[in-house]
């Protein structure tokens, strides 16, 4: 029985991933796409009209990608236009930065735009609630890798909630359901000051394949302030650590 | 009178006229009859809209003979109601409350003919999510614990009221429809294949390959074409490897909850390594973006299938030591066996399907009963545990990581890339005035989809049945009797989907 034991944690070894930062994911990843415009319009508007959530704009040449899915499929169509590179670290503090744009290398993280309390009262530990509101299941399972063996961002201080009661922000995911709509609010309220709200996975940033759906109901983003935001379908647990470790540093 | 056409899981789209229209009364004394043969089970039951009225369609599965028996009929409900099959075979109730939920239609005597998922296009717009209409109890010794929308994990939404004496659970009733998004609405919303391609990914983001599966034969079923045996093969490893990352995500879950941490962080790293092979794979660790219709984007390479064969040859190694620890592990057997008992009976009353109706000692497996694609070409075994408690549940889990690993390493050895990989295929003509459903074995069970098409080939109805319509009423009968402390264990031991429920 104790043999048994003994031979699985061997076998298991050491999991934890020692520097989270120095992580570079397959180079089948679809992380943050470079643009380039060419005088041909052809392919890029093929891309553009197959694109499922309208994430690409022709004229002039940009891709939100806080509505897409990195399904590829644009890639295919306009490999000289859009190339998805496997950089995973694509959080965004505003919004109108995850457009990205011809001439973009990098993904844009304004730390202007980040509240200086979020440093001052988050920065030793952050305990977080997570509401699906319409999720697919994948982002959620995606936030409970970021606690797992192989990642460990509890090391960092950064762990979920079961009470709002309990936390210092909640992290969204799915387009919010119009049936799930009251409960976010509710738990969103029941959070005391101060306080962050994460957007997590490109479904709840913009929507997504549902942003038309009369089946939801978004109005909850139009009333709070964002912190972050952060791309993906669903989003990388390592783009989740990237983002929160760095909307809670110093900045000068 | 010919009451059915009869059809199999790899024959193509049916044509609308040849589907008979019957008397539904003629159908209902049939279904009396007929469903008491555990051979049958439904498949998907849904109406449709057509001119003055609604057509309805019934897909049954015979089990034993491999058969599909498909039937309609166009009732004059409301002068004359319907007689409910709810009242005879629970099986049906997920079905005949949606369809009264969106059109409403009485079923005369169903039991409760309670809003399955509060749709957005329901008909009675005064009945809502706060109003969900609970069973009570009436006594001075009995509690009622309620628990959601929002459970204390990263867990998707629902709302679960429990009626206890004391310790012990009497009722469960489990109220969804918190993560109503209207997938089937925006999937004919669209003509844009690769959009409903991934609105299909999106209808239970842990079975992404399942679901697309079951689009993508749906289009190809329209389209009249059989997909090579080597996209099918492919297609299989993906389907098995979704199967073992989730079985290994079970395991995992289950051990936390009766805190031990050596199996819950084993099988978290084990689970790491097998969607990163899925991830180098297609880029994607939920094989997001590597089922399409009619090809792929993601060919398999010799270099891909010699990684995911070596890392699924170490996952199982590594898996075999921990299946064989749990069943040496006397405490955990102490708390898993005899806990949350759904006997073989009541599975097949409730319709159950999958992993979850195998650990109660049923045969539901399409892969054995209903195979396409590249199941079809072998002899599949399923595992079947006859105890259908939460260790049935468990060892069903433990020995299908193992099949599934050996399948996927089997294909893999004899592997060659294939030099004529279609590419996927978002115009295809699809056939008009007809019907097309498709049966995938997901990791939770029984994935049926079903569309129908106009004249112009358009689809202009689409339906989908995750397994666990089926299954969610397994779980309510798993507690019952139980300490309500016995809920985690027995939840994570069905382990089914919100998201695929609400659509």
């Amino acid at each position: 029985m104790l043999f048994g034991k003994a031979k699985i944690l061997r076998s298991h070894g050491w999991q934890y991933i020692p520097d989270l930062d120095a992580v570079t994911l397959t180079e089948e990843f679809r992380g943050f796409p470079i643009l380039t415009d060419t005088a041909d319009k052809g392919d890029i508007e093929r891309a553009a009209k197959i694109c499922p959530t309208g994430a690409i704009t022709t004229a002039p040449l940009t891709l939100d990608m806080g509505k897409c899915l990195f399904c590829g499929e644009c890639q295919k169509c306009a490999p000289k236009n859009i190339r998805f590179t496997n950089q995973h670290r694509i959080a965004a503090t505003r919004r109108e930065d995850l457009v990205v744009k011809v001439g973009d290398t990098e993904p844009k993280f304004d730390t202007a735009a980040i509240r200086p309390e979020i440093a001052k009262y988050f920065g030793q530990t952050l305990q977080l609630r997570e509401v699906s509101a319409g999720g697919d299941c994948s982002v959620e399972m995606e936030l409970n890798a970021t606690g797992n063996v192989n990642f460990d961002f509890g090391r960092y201080g950064v762990g979920f909630t079961a009470s709002p009661r309990h936390a210092d922000g909640l992290v969204l995911t799915g387009p919010i359901s119009a049936n799930m709509a009251e409960a976010l609010d509710i738990c969103y309220n029941a959070i005391a000051e101060p306080k962050i709200l994460v957007v997590c996975g490109s479904e709840a940033i913009s929507g997504g394949l549902y942003a038309d759906s009369p089946a939801v109901d978004r109005s909850f983003l139009d009333k709070y302030h964002v912190d972050l935001w952060l791309p993906g379908a669903p989003t990388h647990p390592l783009c989740f650590i990237d983002g929160i470790t760095r909307l809670r540093k110093k900045y000068k | 009178m010919k009451l059915y056409h009869i059809t199999n899981n790899r024959e193509g789209a049916i044509a609308l006229s040849d589907i008979p229209v019957v008397e539904y009364l003629d159908l209902y004394n049939d279904l009396k009859e007929r469903m008491s043969d555990v051979r049958y089970h439904i498949g998907h039951y849904f109406a449709t809209e057509i001119e003055n009225g609604l057509r309805f369609f019934l897909i049954l599965l015979d089990d034993l003979g491999s058969e599909v028996l498909v039937t309609s009929f166009i009732p004059d409900y409301y002068s004359e109601g319907l007689a409910s099959l709810t009242a005879v075979h629970p099986q049906f109730h997920p079905f005949e409350r949606e369809m009264h939920e969106l059109y409403g239609i009485p079923f005369d005597s169903h039991p409760w003919l309670k809003p399955l998922r509060f749709s957005h296009d329901r008909r009675d717009k005064n009945s809502t999510m706060d109003s969900y209409p609970f069973y009570s109890i009436e006594g001075d010794e009995l509690h009622e614990v309620n628990v959601g929308p929002i459970h204390a994990g990263i867990i998707e939404p629902g709302a679960f009221r429990f009626i206890c004496d004391g310790e012990q659970v009497l009722h469960l009733e489990i109220a969804l429809g918190y993560q109503h998004r209207g997938v089937e609405g925006e999937m004919v919303r669209t003509d844009n294949r690769l959009r409903q391609t991934l609105i299909a990914e999106s209808i239970a983001g842990d079975t992404a390959i399942g679901h697309t599966t079951a689009y993508a034969e749906i289009i190809e079923k329209f389209s009249g074409v059989e997909i090579s045996k080597e996209l099918s093969l492919e297609r299989m490893i993906a389907l098995e490897l979704e199967r073992i990352a989730m079985h290994l995500a079970d395991t995992g879950a289950l051990a936390t909850d009766i805190g031990f941490q050596l199996y819950q962080v084993a099988c978290e790293a084990l689970r790491t390594v097998t969607i990163n092979s899925t991830q180098a794979w297609c880029g994607n660790r939920f094989g997001k973006s590597l089922i399409r219709p009619l090809g792929t984007n993601h060919p398999l390479t010799k270099a891909k299938a010699e990684l995911i064969a070596k890392n699924i040859a170490d996952v199982r190694c590594r898996y075999n030591e921990l299946r064989e620890d749990i069943l040496e592990s006397p405490t955990l057997l102490a708390r898993f066996e005899q806990c949350g008992l759904v006997p073989k009976s009541e599975m097949e009353r409730i319709g159950g399907v999958g992993q979850a109706a195998r650990a109660s000692g049923l045969l539901r497996d399409l892969r054995f009963t209903h195979p396409s694609g590249y199941y079809a070409e072998m002899t599949h075994r399923p595992i079947i545990k006859q105890e259908g408690d939460v260790m049935s549940r468990l060892a069903t889990r433990l020995d299908e990581v193992i099949q599934s690993a050996e399948y996927v390493e089997k294909l893999l050895a004899s592997f060659s890339p294939s030099k004529a990989m279609p590419l996927p295929n978002y115009n295809s003509d699809l056939k008009g005035e007809a019907l097309a459903f498709s049966l995938v074995e997901g990791w939770r069970g029984e994935i049926c989809h079903a569309a129908i098409t106009n004249s112009e080939g358009r689809i202009v109805k689409y339906k989908v049945k995750d397994p666990s319509v089926h299954n969610w009423l397994g779980l309510a009968i798993a507690v019952r009797s139980e300490g309500i402390s016995d809920f985690p264990i027995n939840n994570k031991s069905f382990n089914l989907s919100y998201c695929g429920h609400d659509l």
